[in-house]
């Protein structure tokens, strides 16, 4: 069945045209909204085509890790909701939702968005942690970018909750945001063929060769990769793709606002 | 100390504002949105499809699976650990015994219906909006149903009988407190979920079931309407 659904989406390429009609190089419509759910102290709606995704943000407190005293933490979480898609099930998280969470959690953690100097209430005794749930509503693909966009809004709409006695009150949020350094997007390139597509549909994701996701800030520097599926890259391709997500980039960062 | 005037100022038989829609996930055979207060619930139904293990097929009547599941930021206080908990199995278990009476499951033997409940925001009454959101999202599928589901908490704080409770209210700390969740079928006149926790005496109980009737009622307006607007045609376009 893939096979055939392969023949068609590579027969539409060789014309330059994707399955739903889009360009090679052409997004999907995004539109974003913060601040939808109010029991998270930061949370962001992504709607990529007919992808929707959310991302929350919770803060806890607990004692900071042994070599950085005086350092918080983030961690960032993806499950996959069979409500999402029908081939999701129930259960513990697979590969497919850890490389994802994984993938997120580079782009951020290695870009140093969220300073984490900044995270520490008492050296070596108490520190924040900032979990980020990643969640998707109806995956229609791209999950990788929808995510990535999604925590970085949700993470500059939280408000830092009060603290009294080492507890949090999480009914008193504070006006304080979360100290940011940069803001990386994400950016994921798809190879079929010999051809170079982004923003993926579930279809097109299902019969991919390779995909390379790459997070990169402002200035071009990349601060994420990830390639994914069974067929290797040449160097060329990986210079093309990393060329062609710093330049999707630009348009998506326009989200971040 | 008698509960004279509710926390957020609400008369005592009045629903927190209600807001529905369906047909919102694209993926899905049927799925809704409803929205009661802060508590909001997606529900997304898949099927009839094929169950597996095998084992589990019954040749005479379809299966109905419901799963609950609060997102991890969820809830008002710590975060919510992601993936299922005593609490949730239950509120599962519960769920499908709510929905099950008005589904024909003898249309589809051997298959299975799965509805998922996901809840982005809680502010007290996640079990009942996600039966109502599963209700809608049913209908929306197309799987024939005898009558819609709603379900609102009833209850008692202080002395004072109200409907919907929200948190604080089921927090409360003077007086007794009773949270009592039922979901209503409105042709049968029938309750398909009860569950209580608290105390209350019985004839207050039955008085708390009266307002729950007409609570439900009002629900179940919001949910019809919600369903015929995905079919209504603008003239204008």
């Amino acid at each position: 069945m893939s096979n055939e659904i392969r023949g068609h989406i590579l027969n539409y390429l060789k014309n330059k045209v994707r399955y739903d009609g889009r360009k090679l190089e052409e997004y999907r419509k995004v539109s974003v909204e913060t601040g939808v759910s109010k029991t998270a102290e930061g949370s962001a709606k992504v709607t990529i085509g007919e992808t929707v995704v959310m991302a929350g943000v919770k803060f806890e407190v607990g004692e900071p890790y042994p070599d950085i005293p005086e350092e918080g933490t983030m961690m960032v979480n993806a499950e996959l909701l069979p409500m999402s898609n029908p081939e999701f099930e129930s259960g513990p998280p697979g590969i497919e939702s850890i490389e994802l969470a994984r993938v997120v959690d580079r782009g951020i953690r290695e870009s140093k968005a969220i300073d984490t100097k900044k995270l520490c209430i008492k050296a070596g005794e108490l520190v924040w942690t900032v979990i980020i749930d990643l969640i998707p509503i109806n995956h229609a693909g791209n999950l990788f970018d929808a995510f990535a966009l999604a925590a970085m809004l949700a993470i500059k709409d939280a408000k830092f909750p009060e603290i009294k006695n080492k507890q949090i009150d999480y009914k008193k949020l504070t006006s304080k945001k979360l100290p940011l350094l940069v803001e990386p997007v994400s950016v994921t390139v798809i190879k079929i063929g010999d051809h170079l597509i982004v923003d993926p549909l579930l279809e097109e994701e299902k019969v991919l060769d390779a995909r390379l996701t790459v997070a990169t800030l402002p200035d071009g520097t990349i601060c994420a990769l990830q390639k994914g599926g069974s067929k290797p890259l040449s160097q060329e391709e990986i210079e093309k793709m990393i060329d062609l997500a710093t330049e999707k980039a630009k348009e998506l960062r326009k989200h971040l606002r | 100390m008698a509960y004279k005037k509710r926390l957020d100022g609400r008369k005592f038989d009045e629903l927190r504002k209600i807001d529905a829609k369906v047909g919102i996930i694209k993926n899905a055979d049927g799925s809704a949105y409803f929205r009661i207060g802060k508590t909001v619930a997606y529900a997304a139904v898949y099927g009839p499809r094929d169950l597996y293990p095998k084992f589990l097929q019954d040749p005479k009547k379809g299966i109905l699976r419901c799963n609950y599941n609060m997102m991890p930021f969820s809830g008002a206080g710590n975060r919510v650990r992601p993936g299922p908990s005593r609490r949730s199995r239950e509120i599962s278990y519960v769920t499908e015994n709510a929905l099950s009476p008005v589904v024909n499951l003898e249309d589809f033997p051997n298959a299975v219906v799965d509805v998922f409940i996901e809840l982005p925001q809680t502010d007290a009454g996640s079990r009942c909006a996600g039966i109502c959101a599963a209700s809608m999202a049913l209908a929306d599928a197309g799987i024939i149903m005898k009558d819609l589901v709603s379900a609102v908490a009833v209850g008692i704080v202080d002395g004072q009988i109200c409907v919907d409770l929200n948190y604080d209210e089921e927090a409360h700390e003077e007086g007794d407190v009773a949270d009592v969740p039922v979901a209503f079928i409105p042709s049968t006149g029938e309750f398909s979920l009860l569950q209580m926790d608290g105390k209350i005496k019985k004839k207050d109980l039955m008085k708390a079931l009266e307002m729950g009737k007409k609570a439900a009622q009002t629900i179940i307006d919001v949910q019809r309407k919600a369903l015929k607007a995905k079919f209504e045609v603008d003239n204008n376009e």
